[in-house]
């Protein structure tokens, strides 16, 4: 039986590239930034590919996002995605996890899926809570830490990361995943799939479009970020360069730290 | 009196330590409450009173520890519908996560994520603060629903202190567990325990990066940690290159560190991982880059080759053993 699988994927600033905050609109500053797929979906995107393959189902990229957020959508599609679909509206500017997760949630829901798969935090926001709340909101279980995944006969089993080990946790599908890092190595995409992911479907929908207009972005705001400051920066020490005095440095300086 | 819940994960009838942590703290918040679920929270009961907690509620089903997330977020629902609380504190651990985002989307009310504080938010409610970009700039949120609004709290943002003569009631809870439900079960447990101290307590930690080049060329981290009776950390470049268990990763994804001195080698410094360590009393910086962001965290930096390096640092610690 084919598997099909949903991902949902983030365009974020590269995070490379320096990160900064807006004074005036606490947002990120997006502007004179590389945009990129998220490091993190890139390995959600493999694993759906992985899966869908492996049955002979479609992967299909979802993502919420400003126009240009297109882009990403089209990188996940040259790696092997099928057809996309993009959330595009102005009032979900400054959308929480939230609000996101509801927009996800109303998006694939008119998708035939059996897996939906998600990076289990975005690198550049890292509260990892719009994969849970997907969840929740779709009634379907939440596989999460997934640094291992196998789907068969309509169950999804993962390796979940603990703090001392892993957990082998297994669930029916249809089901939420999130994968780790470690979970593969995704793929380049090839010039071939470059080129046809130019053709591949994606499509727009606005908030009135998936039935949430006025209950998701500004006006469905479940928080506000009131203030930023700069932490206190530790104080930069000394910086020696080794010209073979450097090991002796060490060990003089844990001794004074008294930790030998 | 405002009404502060800790979720308190147990292992084994042992609350976790952020969960001590997060009593110790919302002691000057309010009046502080405990929720322990699984096999062992009525033995936990005990230390969460003795850091505060008035109330524990407590329910032994092993529903709790053999299915995530659910069966946790169907009580915890019923609890806050009933009790009223003002906030809901969970320490930023896997589990507490899952529960965390499941329950903000059950009851529709704001998830804070990441938070190094909580307090009073002017005009009443509350503000929470949270590190971002690597722990350099601090973001102040107020939440903004109805209904108590739930924040994931990083470990040790917080000190765990006993508080005398406090002691705990107990409300012992018996409502039926709905495990009918698709849901995720766990199957088997496995272990990937390191060798020596624990990094959550270790006093000196030695943490390797890609800077190693090889895990082979991993050992030189090993070795040097042996020496000291340290601890052995590495980032996540080196733990998603699978050259060391996630056990081992330091940093936004992986633990947060404490130690009285933390020597990065081949660690270049990045966000991801420095918002893990940058806590550390001292920090010794070994890398061949003297641009690594690494440097400007470090109290004593050493710019060279760690493959010399290391090996005659490891040498110079043995003879002075002697």
């Amino acid at each position: 039986m084919a598997i099909n699988v949903v991902v949902c994927v983030k365009q974020i600033p590269d995070p490379s590239a320096p990160a900064r905050l807006d004074p005036a609109s606490k947002r990120l500053v997006r502007e004179g930034v590389d945009l990129v797929l998220d490091p993190g979906d890139e390995h959600a995107v493999e694993a759906a590919l992985q899966v869908a393959e492996g049955a002979g189902g479609e992967v299909t990229v979802v993502s919420m996002g400003p126009a240009r957020a297109v882009d990403a959508i089209r990188r996940a599609l040259s790696m092997g995605g099928a057809r996309g679909i993009h959330v595009q509206d102005p009032a979900l500017q400054n959308s929480d996890a939230l609000s996101t997760a509801r927009v996800l949630a109303a998006a694939v829901k008119g998708q035939p899926f059996d897996l939906i798969v998600c990076g289990q935090e975005s690198t550049d926001g890292s509260t990892g809570a719009v994969p849970g709340q997907l969840a929740e909101l779709l009634g379907l279980p939440l596989l999460s830490f997934a640094r291992k995944l196998s789907v068969e006969e309509g169950k999804a089993s993962i390796h979940r990361q603990t703090d001392e080990g892993y957990d082998v946790v297994e669930a029916p599908l249809p089901a939420v995943v999130t994968v780790t890092g470690g979970i593969n190595d995704p793929r380049y995409p090839s010039l071939r799939g470059i080129m046809q992911s130019k053709n591949k479907e994606v499509r727009q929908l606005t908030l009135e479009a998936i039935g949430l207009s006025g209950k998701a972005g500004e006006k469905a705001l479940t928080q506000e970020v009131v203030d930023l400051q700069p932490a206190q920066a530790r104080k930069a020490g000394r910086v020696i360069e080794d010209k073979g005095e450097g090991a002796r440095e060490i060990v003089d300086f844990l001794a004074e730290l008294k930790v030998i | 009196m405002a009404r502060i819940w800790v979720y308190a994960e147990t292992v084994e009838g042992k609350p976790k330590s952020v969960a001590l942590e997060l009593l110790t703290k919302a002691r000057d918040l309010g009046e502080p409450e405990a929720v322990a679920l699984g096999p062992g929270a009525s033995a936990a009961v005990e230390s969460l009173g003795k850091h505060g907690a008035r109330v524990v509620y407590a329910h032994e089903d092993p529903a709790f520890r053999d299915v995530l997330a659910s069966p946790a977020v169907d009580l915890l629902e019923k609890l806050v519908q009933k009790h009223g609380p003002d906030l809901l504190l969970f320490g930023m651990t896997y589990d507490s996560r899952d529960i965390a985002s499941r329950l903000s989307a059950r009851l529709g009310t704001a998830l804070i994520a990441n938070a190094t504080d909580v307090g009073p938010g002017q005009g009443g409610g509350w503000a929470v603060v949270s590190p971002i970009f690597g722990g350099s700039t601090l973001v102040t949120t107020v939440p903004r629903t109805q209904g108590p609004p739930i924040v994931l709290v990083r470990p040790k943002a917080f000190a765990a202190q006993p508080l005398e003569g406090s002691a705990a009631r107990v409300e012992t809870l018996t409502d039926a567990v709905d495990t009918s439900r698709p849901a995720p079960r766990v199957l088997k447990r496995e272990k990937e325990e390191a060798q020596g101290p624990r990094l959550d307590d270790a006093a000196v930690i030695v943490s390797g990066g890609r800077g190693l080049g090889s895990p082979e060329n991993f050992k030189l981290v090993d070795d040097l940690a042996a020496q000291l009776g340290a601890a052995v950390g590495a980032s996540r470049a080196v733990v998603d290159a699978g050259w060391k268990p996630y056990a081992f990763q330091v940093g936004q994804t992986g633990k947060t560190v404490k130690p009285t001195v933390y020597i990065a080698v081949g660690i270049s410094g990045a966000m991801q991982h420095t918002v893990g360590m940058k806590g550390a009393r001292t920090i010794i910086a070994i890398n061949k880059d003297p641009e690594a962001p690494i440097f400007k965290l470090a109290d004593l930096g050493v710019v060279g080759d760690l493959n010399r390096l290391v090996p005659q640092l490891t040498e110079e610690l043995r003879k002075r053993k002697g």
